[in-house]
């Protein structure tokens, strides 16, 4: 049985009728229409499903939606400097750190967690903040450099 | 089914009455549920808004952890890593900065895995579980709260409320470590931790040692503080690891056959003792003690 609540997602409010089961990832793709969230694994060892609930990273897939309610969630299209790319993404792009594409935006949500709460961080911090995202294609080392790059441009 | 968020540990005692199961982080059963293990309960009480159940408090010479402290919490919290640093090593073990962000002490202790990080180091740090129901609250050790893999002895009806654990002596130290295949998202393959006691002259005064998926429940190392007294931490080290690997009683599973398991419970066990005993002569490593003293996957 579905249930009215309503989620912020991106600083935006939106009403949402959905069962209480649902998880977080499924609500925000099908429920709210933002798809930039992948599932990968369903199963809370990708991180292809990141988001950010009041700046943390989370897994949405193996979060429940109506536990976000009265929380923020930021998802990889709240993270656009308007029409802008925000400066990891381009980063990625600029460092080859995105080949498929797929783990790109829990990535992406993983390394602004890290970088809000520690602005220079090692490469071992790097690691162990993008630590529960998995990547098949790249072998990391490109995304790390992505990373690296975007802490010194700041 | 149904979910309702609680605002405060009556609220919470109430729904439990009523049939309700709590739901923290979901780390666990959100994904038992999506792995097919087991649904999800058809009414769900979410406990993680409730701020008493957040707080870390020294009180009357025990500290009481809240059972929904995060994992990133209790890793970071000043008072956790001076006094008991073996839980900030587990904890800043466990699953990943997302699991971590979400996932509770209580849910930890509360599932009763055999292969929980946070087991071993409240098992050697004295903690016991407050129990809360409508009009009831109980302690139980750890030894009589887990009674199997994944069984415990409290009721449906019950919360976990706290983790309590005596003060911390001068002059003790603890640490935990576990054997990884990988740094991030793994599962203990075995886990040892330890507490210790130094006396002046630097021998062993007391110590507990406990042990992490080589039995159905963790499991304390039976006759560890006795065999251990008077001993330098060097001499204690050999005999805890022969102890350890007598005592395991693993099994043989994808992440290790039994023979390995009982080997290896040995090396951490000693790894565990030699972490504990440095760190209480004053000495600092880091926590996580796999990460200080590069323990378990290598990068």
């Amino acid at each position: 049985m579905s249930e009215a609540y309503e989620l912020e997602v991106n600083g935006i409010p939106y009403p949402i009728n959905a069962a209480m089961g649902r998880s977080l990832l499924s609500v925000l793709r099908t429920e709210v229409g933002l798809t930039g969230t992948k599932e990968g694994c369903d199963d809370c060892e990708c991180g292809a499903c990141m988001v950010l609930i009041d700046d943390q990273p989370v897994n949405s897939c193996s979060f429940l939606a109506a536990q976000a309610q009265g929380r923020r969630v930021t998802t990889v299209e709240g993270i656009l400097d308007g029409d802008n790319l925000h400066p990891l993404q381009r980063n990625l792009l600029e460092e080859g750190g995105v080949q498929c594409g797929f783990c790109t935006p829990g990535m992406i949500m993983s390394a602004q967690a890290l970088l809000t709460r520690n602005a220079s961080p090692t490469e071992e911090e790097i690691r162990i903040g993008l630590s529960g995202n998995l990547c098949r294609c790249t072998g990391y080392q490109r995304i790390l450099a992505a990373v690296e790059r975007t802490a010194a441009e700041a | 089914m149904s979910l309702t968020i609680a605002n405060s540990i009556d609220d919470v005692l109430t729904a439990l009455a009523a049939g309700a199961r709590p739901i923290a982080g979901g780390t666990d059963l959100v994904v038992g549920a999506r792995q097919g293990k087991s649904p999800l309960p058809d009414s769900l009480v979410a406990i993680d808004r409730v701020a008493a159940l957040s707080e870390i408090e020294s009180v009357d010479s025990q500290v009481r952890i809240g059972a929904g402290v995060t994992h990133s919490r209790l890793m970071s919290d000043p008072l956790i890593i001076e006094s008991y640093t073996g839980l900030a090593d587990a904890a800043a073990l466990i699953g990943s900065p997302s699991t971590r962000n979400v996932g509770t002490i209580g849910g930890n202790v509360m599932n009763g895995s055999p292969a929980m990080d946070t087991g071993a180091p409240l098992v050697t740090l004295g903690a016991v579980v407050e129990l809360r129901s409508v009009g009831n609250t109980r302690q139980v050790a750890l030894s009589d709260l887990w009674t199997g893999p994944g069984r415990t002895s409290a009721n449906p009806d019950e919360l976990c409320v706290y983790i309590v654990i005596p003060q911390a002596p001068t002059s003790s130290g603890s640490a935990y470590v576990r054997l990884e295949y990988r740094r991030a998202m793994e599962i203990a393959v075995v886990g040892a931790a330890a507490s210790v006691v130094l006396a002046e002259d630097g021998t062993i005064a007391s110590g507990r040692v406990a042990m992490t998926s080589v039995a159905p429940t963790i499991a304390e190392l039976v006759g560890a503080s006795e065999a251990m007294t008077g001993m330098t931490p060097a001499e204690a080290v050999t005999v805890i690891a022969s102890m350890a690997s007598d005592q395991a009683v693993p099994i043989s599973d994808s992440r290790g056959s039994d023979r390995y398991r009982r080997h290896t419970i040995g090396v951490m066990a000693a790894r565990a003792l030699d972490a504990a005993t440095r760190r209480a002569t004053g000495e600092t490593i880091g926590v996580p003690v796999n990460r200080s003293l590069g323990i378990g996957a290598a990068r």
